[in-house]
């Protein structure tokens, strides 16, 4: 598999391959979020979606651990990328959306 | 800041049914969808169901989502915001981000039902990035929802269900099948389906895999191999296929970021298909007021994921103290044995094994 898990995409964002995850790995990260800084696998437009699960194998499989014992990475909003500027208008009041079917609102 | 009494993301099976079941107690439900459209999975799904359920059975996927949209713009309780994107929850302050397309916005709820659904899972082999590689629902988009062929000649990845019906899809819009492999020792998915894709001639081949896609730009074939006892391809079983399409349908996943997000209690289960919350008979989670239902919760039927919704629905209107005791059980009891209806039969028994599991984990929790 040697020459060929470089012709194998893990993270599909940011063209991470299996050769690098498994270098990073062998070089020490245990976590998702190691392998994530190390490699960037997680940190594209799908924030992970799609190679998370992969990642976590490829860790389980090293460490002789199940998948359930390797930590995961945090999950900060947002999920997916946005704008800088569109995060410096939130609207509080709601009023972006025009919807006005929300006012009347109890709740807990 | 916007408040609701009910903001659900997700306006699949699982989501509307809830909106629908809360909305008939006069909950204000907000309902988000990223699509412009309602349905969720159902817009793209042109065969008929066969569930237990006696709304569902026998109707095409595409039609149960027109009705339940058509029910949706009739109930003066539910406001659908379509094209709107959750972009994550706030904890501390119980705030849910929304990108709409007018721009990003808050949005604070009494209660939250998470209904995101499923993202599909990847396998790795060399060329999995070469274009020609598809997931199985990309291939349904395509085909039912944009009536565009994904390509002439087709290897299908995957016979549980989705494998299945997508192949025999893709036939009847004149693609050719080149084959389908499974690596495991049999087909997954109903009979039903096998069997339709048996008597088109399509070949089957069981216990293999691909063992790598090739092509200088895009996809001009690919290999497959049979694997041993241990999952490894065994060198000279290979077969050379001439195919412009990999089609991958290995399995779906919760898209539980929200959740995670919560601090919600996670539990890694394989029958559920990942990390699934744990939950309780109303589809409560470990968080307050926050709730799950559909594929979120575990990867099962669109018929499981509008029961769920329903029994989700029922229980957040009971804990804003809008049904009556009696009624409230009454219904719960009806629900619950719906589900474990739709849950009977061989490919639900890893299905019940694996929610005995999360319910067992209820007091070891997963959380980052």
């Amino acid at each position: 598999m040697a020459k060929e898990e470089h012709d194998i995409i893990v993270c599909r964002c940011e063209d991470v391959t299996l050769g690098e995850i498994r270098k990073a790995i062998r070089e020490g990260a245990t976590t998702l979020d190691e392998v994530k800084r190390i490699t960037r696998a997680g940190m594209g437009p799908c924030q992970g979606r799609t190679c998370r699960l992969l990642v976590a194998g490829e860790i389980a499989r090293y460490l002789g651990k199940p998948v359930s014992e390797i930590l995961q990475s945090r999950y900060r909003p947002p999920v997916k990328p946005v704008k800088m500027g569109d995060l410096s208008v939130i609207s509080e009041e709601g009023e972006n959306s025009g919807c006005k079917c929300r006012e009347e609102v109890t709740g807990q | 800041m916007k408040t609701t009494e009910l903001a659900i993301v997700g306006a699949g099976p699982a989501g509307v049914c809830a909106a629908l079941e809360a909305a008939s107690y006069g909950v204000k439900v907000t309902l988000i969808d990223r699509d412009d459209e309602i349905g969720g999975q159902l817009v793209k799904q042109t065969h008929k169901f066969f569930g237990w359920h006696e709304k569902s059975a026998g109707t095409r996927g595409i039609v149960i989502s027109r009705n339940l949209a058509g029910s949706v713009e009739e109930n003066a309780s539910i406001c659908f915001m379509g094209s709107t994107e959750a972009l994550g929850y706030y904890k501390d302050d119980g705030v849910l981000l929304l990108e709409t397309p007018q721009g990003i916005e808050k949005l604070k709820s009494g209660r939250l039902l998470i209904a995101t659904g499923a993202c599909e899972k990847m396998i790795l082999f060399p060329g999995n990035d070469l274009p020609g590689v598809y997931g199985a629902g990309a291939v349904q988009t395509l085909m039912n929802v944009h009536g565009v062929k994904p390509g002439d000649s087709v290897l299908m990845i995957g016979s549980g269900n989705i494998g299945l019906i997508v192949s025999y899809q893709l036939v009847q819009a004149g693609v050719k099948l080149a084959a389908l492999v499974e690596a495991l020792p049999g087909i997954g998915g109903y009979a039903v389906h096998a069997s339709k894709i048996r008597r088109l001639g399509i070949p089957i081949f069981t216990g293999y895999s691909i063992k790598e896609a090739y092509g200088t730009d895009c996809v001009e074939g690919a290999i497959i191999w049979q694997l041993d006892d241990n999952w490894q391809g065994i060198a000279g079983t290979e077969k050379d296929l001439n195919v412009d399409v990999v089609c991958l349908a290995t399995g779906l996943t919760p898209l539980c970021e929200f959740l995670w997000q919560a601090g919600a209690g996670m539990a890694y289960v394989p029958a559920l298909g990942g990390f699934v919350p744990l939950y309780d008979e109303n589809m409560k989670t470990t968080v307050d007021g926050i709730y799950v239902a559909g594929d979120v919760a575990g990867i099962e039927e669109a018929s499981t994921a509008m029961a769920e919704g329903r029994l989700a629905g029922l229980a957040i209107a009971n804990s804003l103290g809008k049904v009556s005791a009696g009624e409230f059980l009454e219904k719960r009891r009806v629900s619950l044995e719906e589900l474990e209806q739709l849950r009977a039969g061989p490919t639900g028994k890893a299905i019940v094994e694996g929610l005995a599991g999360l319910r067992g984990q209820m007091g070891k929790r997963v959380s980052v």
